[in-house]
C-alpha cells in the first residue's frame, strides 16, 4: 500500500515535460515536489498565477501572494498574474494539460463526487467543477477505500458529483487504473505488495484485468 | 481628468442602502476590501447580498458582517472556513447561493461587459445544473448562465491614481478588477493613491472608467490565512 508520498510520487511520473498543470489541495499539491528536474512543467493557480514558485523564507512571506489553497508562495523567473476571469479562460479553453485532483468517490464512467455530503457542512465546490468539465487529461488522487472499507471505486457514485464522464487515470493507494472510454476501471499497476486479489475486492466498479499486473516502480 | 477622491471608506460607503447587493473582492482574504468592510459594519447597513468568492473567516472580512447579522444572502463558491457561516446557514439565518468558481468569475465579468449570458461546461449533470438551460455545441453539453451586477462594487488595489486608475500586486487582483466592471457604483480602496498623470498608462490593470469612488485605504492588517513557509 501506498502512503501519500507514495501516490504523489507515482502520479509525478505522469507529468509530462513542456506542460501546464493545475494541482488540486491535498496530495496533488505534493506531486510538484517529486517532478523530476529535467521535466520542465508550469504550474497553474485558478486564483491567477502562473508559475508557482516554492513557499516562501519567512522574511520574504507576501499576503498578497497566495495560492488556490490559500497558503503563502512565490513567483519563479517567467511566472505571471492575472484576474479570476482569466485564469478560468486558460482552464476552460483548454490551455492547461493536465488536472490532478483528489476526489472521495469515482466511478466507472469517469463521473467524480468530490465538493460535498449531504448532512455534512457544504462547504461549496469552489473551482472543481470548471477544471473537471474543461480538461482532456485529468488524473484523481484519491485512497481506494473509505476509513469502514468500503471501496470508492464504484458503479455509480453516491455523493453529488462533481462532473461527469472526465476522469481519464485514478492513483490509489493500491492500484494505477485508466477509466476507458467506454466506461470500467482497467487496472495497470498494483502498489507495493498489493495483490490483484486484493484490488478485485475493493473494488466495487467494472474492473478489467488484462495478463500480468506489474507492480508500480517508485 | 476627473477627480472621483472621496476622504474616506465612511464617505465612499454613506449612500450603500440597506439591502442592496454588493460585490466584494477578494480570494480568501487575498485582496479584500478591508476599509469599506469596517465601514459598513461600523454604518450597520443590513439585508445585505454579498457577491464574493468567499466569506471570510470568523474575525475577518465578511466573517465581521456575518457576526453582526448585516448578509442576508451570500453568492460564492467556496465558504468553508468560517464557523459562524456555518451556523447561520444550518439555521436558515443566512441564504446561500454556491456558484463554480469560474462560473462565478465569469458571470461577473459578463455583467460589467453587457453580456446577458453565457454557457459553460461546469456543472453538467450535477446538481448546478438544475432548472438551467442546457445546450449541446460541438458534442459537448454546456449550460447557460446569466450574468451578475450589483449596486455597488467595492474593490481593493494597491495603487490608484485619483481618476480610479488602478493597479494590482500579485494574487491581490483576483476578482477585483470584473467586480469593478459590474458595479453600478464602483468604490476603489489602495494602498497608495497617487495624482493622476503618476501611473504608466500601460500599466493599468482596470481603467478609471469603471471606477466612481477612489480613497486612500488606512491600516490594512492584510491577515494570511495559511502562513507557509519554506523549512530551512
Amino acid at each position: 500500500m501506498l502512503d501519500k508520498i507514495g501516490i504523489a510520487k507515482r502520479i509525478a511520473q505522469e507529468v509530462q515535460d513542456g506542460t501546464y498543470i493545475n494541482l488540486g489541495i491535498g496530495i496533488p499539491t505534493l506531486v510538484a515536489n517529486f517532478i523530476p528536474e529535467n521535466i520542465n512543467v508550469v504550474l497553474q493557480s485558478e486564483n491567477g498565477l502562473l508559475g508557482i514558485g516554492p513557499f516562501p523564507d519567512e522574511e520574504a512571506v507576501d499576503a498578497d501572494l497566495i495560492n488556490a489553497g490559500k497558503q503563502t508562495v512565490t513567483t519563479l523567473k517567467g511566472s505571471s498574474l492575472f484576474s479570476s476571469a482569466e485564469s478560468f479562460e486558460m482552464i476552460r479553453g483548454g490551455h492547461v494539460d493536465l488536472t490532478i485532483l483528489g476526489a472521495m468517490e469515482v466511478s466507472e464512467n469517469g463521473d467524480i463526487a468530490n465538493w460535498k455530503i449531504p448532512g455534512k457542512m457544504v462547504k461549496g465546490m469552489g473551482g472543481a467543477m470548471d477544471l473537471v468539465a474543461s480538461a482532456d487529461n485529468i488524473i484523481v488522487a484519491m485512497q481506494h477505500k473509505s476509513r469502514s472499507g468500503d471501496s470508492k471505486l464504484l458503479k455509480t457514485c453516491t455523493l453529488p458529483i462533481t462532473g461527469i464522464k472526465c476522469v481519464k487515470k485514478i492513483v490509489t493507494d493500491m492500484a494505477v487504473l485508466d477509466v476507458l472510454p467506454q466506461g470500467g476501471f482497467k487496472l495497470l499497476e498494483r502498489a507495493p505488495g498489493v495483490t490483484v486479489e486484493e484490488i478485485k475486492n475493493a473494488t466495487e466498479g467494472e474492473l478489467i484485468i488484462e495478463g500480468d499486473i506489474p507492480e508500480m516502480n517508485i | 481628468m476627473i477627480n472621483k477622491e472621496v476622504s474616506n471608506a465612511r464617505e465612499a460607503i454613506r449612500d450603500i442602502p440597506n439591502n442592496a447587493t454588493l460585490m466584494l473582492g477578494g480570494f480568501g482574504l487575498c485582496g479584500i476590501p478591508e476599509n469599506c468592510i469596517s465601514a459598513l459594519v461600523e454604518k450597520g447597513t443590513t439585508g445585505l447580498t454579498c457577491i464574493s468568492n468567499n466569506a471570510g473567516v470568523d474575525d475577518f472580512g465578511i466573517g465581521l458582517m456575518l457576526k453582526t447579522r448585516q448578509v442576508k444572502k451570500m453568492i460564492s463558491s467556496y465558504v468553508g472556513e468560517n464557523a459562524e457561516f456555518e451556523r447561520q446557514l444550518l439555521s436558515g439565518e443566512l441564504e446561500v447561493d454556491l456558484i463554480p468558481q469560474g462560473t462565478l468569475a465569469e458571470r461577473v465579468r459578463a455583467g460589467g461587459a453587457g453580456i446577458p449570458a453565457f454557457f459553460t461546461p461546469a456543472g453538467y449533470g450535477t446538481e448546478v445544473s438544475e432548472g438551467k438551460e442546457v445546450r449541446e455545441f460541438h458534442g459537448k453539453m454546456y449550460l447557460m448562465e446569466e450574468w451578475l451586477k450589483a449596486d455597488f462594487a467595492l474593490v481593493k488595489a494597491w495603487k490608484g491614481d485619483k481618476s480610479g486608475n488602478l493597479v494590482f500586486k500579485g494574487t491581490a487582483r483576483n476578482f477585483n478588477p470584473m467586480m469593478a466592471q459590474a458595479g453600478k457604483i464602483t468604490i476603489a480602496e489602495v494602498e497608495e493613491l497617487v495624482e493622476i498623470g503618476e501611473l504608466d498608462p500601460n500599466e493599468i490593470h482596470t481603467p478609471g472608467i469603471y471606477v466612481q469612488r477612489i480613497f486612500q485605504g488606512v491600516d490594512y492588517e492584510k491577515r494570511i490565512e495559511q502562513r507557509t513557509t519554506r523549512i530551512k
